[in-house]
């Protein structure tokens, strides 16, 4: 036995290739495993100081939010995750609605993360969040023309727009709130209106900023930390981000978060790293802390963001509750398709 | 009396035990054939209860397209694969020109770089924001019109020069196969060098052409990833957007139903394409055509042909691979990754393909041995249906696999549980098992045909001599067969091996816990636009991918020109 557990120490060991499973399926009260939407490295950090504070081990098993969804179906009672870990809110409510996720009961994750960033039934809960708005190039763009992502639909922007595909789960969570704020009839109004003002479509929200940057378009929608992280890279980047819809709804905003699997082996220990997430180490907007590493807000509103993105200045979100986006997220693939958008 | 009565009873026994031998290989390769066609039939099944209103949507708003997108994908990757492959083989067999021996070998490695790789490099290399618009724009002032590499044109431009060595590949290894005493006599009939090439050579190793082709082709069509990256959607994009976009795992399963079709239809092309048409070359080993060496502005014109397509499908990748990991290197997180987990992904992909490899050619040699040993319909057909698996997106394949192992699982479960009372828990599902039984359904074909083909080489007499002379079915597999299909069988392990540590949406969906890859391990930074970081793994897949293509080379260069595909 000894070997085994040597082998599940080590997981560079060949060996432990084919003893995986043997690690997974033992019963190791000090650890908690996770599936993760997230890449490697994104989290190491702060998983390292919850375990130097804890003494419980965090394995993390990587890969994209569909394909976790379907393992966590297809494994059930059996799965080996403990919690699972997305960048989408819909991608939460999905595995909520499929009864993947439990309601938990915690007095500290009730204490710091606000009820709006929570679901109802504590399913799942934000750890950061992420606001996708209007990005444009100063000197081209006068930023009061484009203060709504409704505005967009303006014959002006013909050939200026970048925009990013409808395979892209962000895309799908916009036009799931324009559905949720507008209705559907509406919604596909304004899509196709997207769509008749001929955008450039780019499938990276970074590249979308470089060509607006390169004058390959005057605008677009890009989610906030990926102009963060190009600032960060070069200070004089002259894109600029403006709050859409602050004079209604508010901007869109989705989270990253977590939820406890309803088969979870280690139910304590998930919740003991959920909470950790949200304190204060957890949520620390420097790079040790889960939305500071990012260039996302904190969900903590006891927390200051990072600088680079406190610069980008106070917001008002949609106030849409985060399952919608989850609930919508289907019609809002069918009816780009149905608008013509990419 | 006695000495006839057990000559007789030996003779009776000799018979049985052949009989028996007979039945183990009709049967073996057919339950073989079974165990890796099993999941694509329980998907097929789905399209019993077709979800109709998906199916009108569908076909009101995108399929169309798609469909369109598919068909011209695949002509213009097979007509680029097809002279790049053929046309650089017939360069390097038959002409000595300034690095001919260089290319030689050179021309074969970009089979090492992912397909999704090669896309997002050329992206960020040739798109309005990269260094090449962004360069021409400062020099001829910022009106320029460039075309937009976002296109059909891009995907179908890059995919051809990462598929092109599949063709390549094999035709090399049937020009050089083919004798120079065939040649020589079309020279002294008066045909020209070029004109035997077109009537003879290129005729003769058709069925290795149509072989490579054929991959190529069926490569292209499963791809989602780079087709993403060029908005340029096909079916089996579509596949995947239907499932994950759509969330419709039912209509998902019944268009790639629908695949299924298209592949069967290029396959059974393949099969009239190559015909009946078997060619044994005289003798063992036949003197390869001659090569002559090209002067004046014609080797220059070679030269720079083969230097082009090798930078452009080879040296450009990977140096902005090997720069983009070299700039990222000063990262404090990337020096912490390569200290601390590195190695383990390396050594994780490196056991996985190899025996995924091993596997494949094994289940291969039985499948190849048993279509020869009985040629009956029903033998052809299971091993036909066993190949298909290469014509389907990964991540249907690893649906069904999932099914079928979640299948499996359930039922050893229950039986455990009535009869001895335990739960033994799940067995297959989210294991290493389930993941490498997708990539054998996955691979069957690329390590089939190669057996196959060099199988085709042993001349039916040669076996006919040997069982003649008395030689059991085994034995025949094992002296005759195996010496001369060992090459054949490198070389489908090889490539096997490759497609393997390339794979994406199978490992994605079947990867046990803290089993990622480097295949995963890029695509997760690549989708964040992350191009530096992903540049690490995306490097050593290509420089782990070398090592196999390079004994390939060697095993090619050792061996008769006979049988070396």
């Amino acid at each position: 036995m000894a070997y085994l557990r040597l082998a599940c120490h080590h997981r560079a060991a060949p060996l432990a290739v084919f003893l995986t499973v043997a690690c997974g399926g033992a019963a190791n009260s000090r650890v908690v495993n996770i599936y993760s939407t997230r890449h490697y490295g994104a989290m190491e950090p702060m998983y390292a100081g919850f375990t130097a504070e804890t003494g419980i081990e965090v394995r993390v098993s990587h890969g994209n939010m569909h394909a976790l969804l379907e393992r966590l179906r297809a494994e059930g009672e059996q799965t080996a995750a403990d919690a699972f870990f997305a960048v989408d809110a819909g991608g939460l409510w999905l595995a909520a609605n499929d009864g993947l996720l439990q309601s938990i009961e915690s007095a500290v994750l009730e204490q710091n993360i606000p009820e709006n960033l929570r679901d109802p039934e504590n399913r799942f809960f934000a750890l950061s969040q992420r606001v996708r708005s209007i990005v444009y190039m100063p000197g081209r763009v006068d930023p009061l023309e484009i203060s709504t992502y409704e505005a967009l639909t303006d014959r002006k922007w013909r050939g200026r727009l970048c925009l990013r595909p409808s395979t892209n789960v962000y895309t799908q969570s916009l036009v799931a709130s324009l559905i949720a704020a507008h209705g559907e009839a509406r919604a596909e109004e304004i899509v196709r209106g997207w769509v008749a003002n001929e955008p450039e479509y780019i499938d990276s929200d970074t590249r979308i900023l470089e060509t607006i940057a390169a004058g390959g378009c005057d605008a677009g929608i890009t989610n906030h930390y990926y102009l963060g992280r190009l600032l960060k890279a070069n200070p004089d980047f002259p894109v600029k981000i403006l709050w859409a819809n602050q004079d209604g709804r508010g901007v869109h905003r989705n989270v990253a978060g977590i939820g406890v699997t309803a088969a979870a082996a280690h139910r304590k220990n998930a919740i003991k790293l959920i909470e950790w997430l949200s304190g204060a180490a957890g949520q620390a907007g420097d790079d040790s802390g889960l939305p500071g590493s990012n260039l996302e807000f904190p969900v903590n509103p006891d927390v200051d963001p990072h600088p680079i993105i406190g610069r980008f200045g106070p917001w008002t979100a949609d106030p849409m509750p985060l399952g919608e986006y989850g609930r919508y997220q289907a019609d809002a693939v069918k009816l780009m398709e149905r608008a013509g958008y990419r | 009396m006695s000495i006839e009565l057990s000559s007789s009873l030996s003779t009776v026994r000799a018979r049985r035990a052949n009989a028996a031998r007979l039945l183990l290989w009709s049967t073996l390769p057919v339950m073989v054939a079974a165990l890796v066609v099993v999941p694509m039939v329980l998907l097929v099944t789905r399209l019993l209860h077709p979800t109709g209103e998906v199916w009108a949507q569908l076909w009101s708003t995108i399929l169309p397209e798609m469909i369109r997108n598919t068909l011209l994908l695949m002509l213009g990757v097979g007509v680029i694969t097809f002279a790049l492959g053929s046309g650089l083989a017939w360069l390097v067999t038959a002409y000595r020109f300034p690095g001919s021996r260089i290319f030689d070998w050179a021309l074969i490695l970009p089979l090492a770089v992912p397909t999704y790789v090669m896309g997002f490099v050329y992206m960020a290399t040739f798109d309005f924001a990269g260094p090449v618009q962004t360069t021409l724009r400062a020099w001829f002032g910022a009106d320029l019109a460039l075309p937009n590499i976002r296109s059909g044109v891009g995907a179908i431009l890059v995919m051809g020069l990462t598929l092109y060595p599949y063709v390549y590949f094999l035709a090399r290894a049937a020009f050089r196969e083919q004798s120079s005493s065939t040649f020589d006599a079309a020279r002294a009939m008066g045909y020209t060098r070029l004109q035997t090439f077109f009537r003879l050579v290129l005729p003769l190793a058709r069925p290795s052409l149509v072989a490579g082709v054929t991959l190529a082709l069926l490569e292209a069509m499963t791809d989602f990833a780079t087709v993403r990256f060029f908005n340029f959607r096909t079916m089996s994009e579509g596949v995947v957007h239907v499932w994950q976009g759509m969330m419709n795992r039912d209509a998902a399963i019944e268009l790639s139903a629908l695949f299924l079709f298209f592949a069967l239809a290029i396959v059974i092309l393949e099969r009239l394409l190559r015909g009946r048409s078997r060619y044994y070359q005289p003798g063992r080993r036949t003197r390869q055509i001659t090569r002559v060496a090209l002067v004046g502005w014609r080797k220059w014109a070679a030269a720079a042909t083969c230097t082009a397509i090798f930078c452009a499908a080879f040296l450009l990748p990977a140096a902005r691979l090997v720069s983009w990991t070299v700039g990222d290197l000063s990262n404090a997180a990337t020096t912490n990754v390569l200290k601390t987990v590195y190695l383990g992904y390396v050594l994780r992909t490196f056991a996985l393909a190899a025996t995924a490899a091993v596997i494949a050619v094994l289940i291969a040699l039985i499948l190849a041995q048993g279509t020869r040993m009985n040629r009956g319909r029903f033998g052809l057909a299971a091993t036909r249906l066993a190949t298909m698996g290469y014509a389907l997106p990964g991540a249907v394949i690893a649906a069904g696999a999932l099914i079928t192992v979640a299948a499996i699982d359930r039922t050893v479960m229950s039986a455990s549980e009535s009869l001895f009372g335990i739960n033994p828990g799940l067995l297959l599902t989210g294991s290493i098992a389930g993941l490498l039984y997708a990539y054998v359904v996955r691979f069957m074909a690329v390590a089939y045909n190669s057996v196959e083909s060099s199988m085709e080489k042993v001349t039916p007499n040669m076996e006919e001599v040997a069982r003649t002379l008395g030689a059991t079915p085994a034995r025949v597999m094992w002296r005759v067969h195996l010496p001369l299909v060992k090459v054949g069988m490198a070389a489908g392990a090889a490539l096997v091996f490759v497609d393997v540590m390339k794979e994406l949406p199978a490992t994605i969906l079947l990867a046990p816990f803290g089993m990622e890859t480097l295949s995963m391990w890029t695509y997760m930074l690549a989708a964040e636009s992350l191009w530096e970081s992903a540049a690490l793994p995306s490097l050593t897949i290509v420089i782990v991918g070398l090592i196999p293509l390079m004994l390939l080379m060697r095993v090619g260069r050792m061996t008769t020109p006979r049988g070396n595909q």
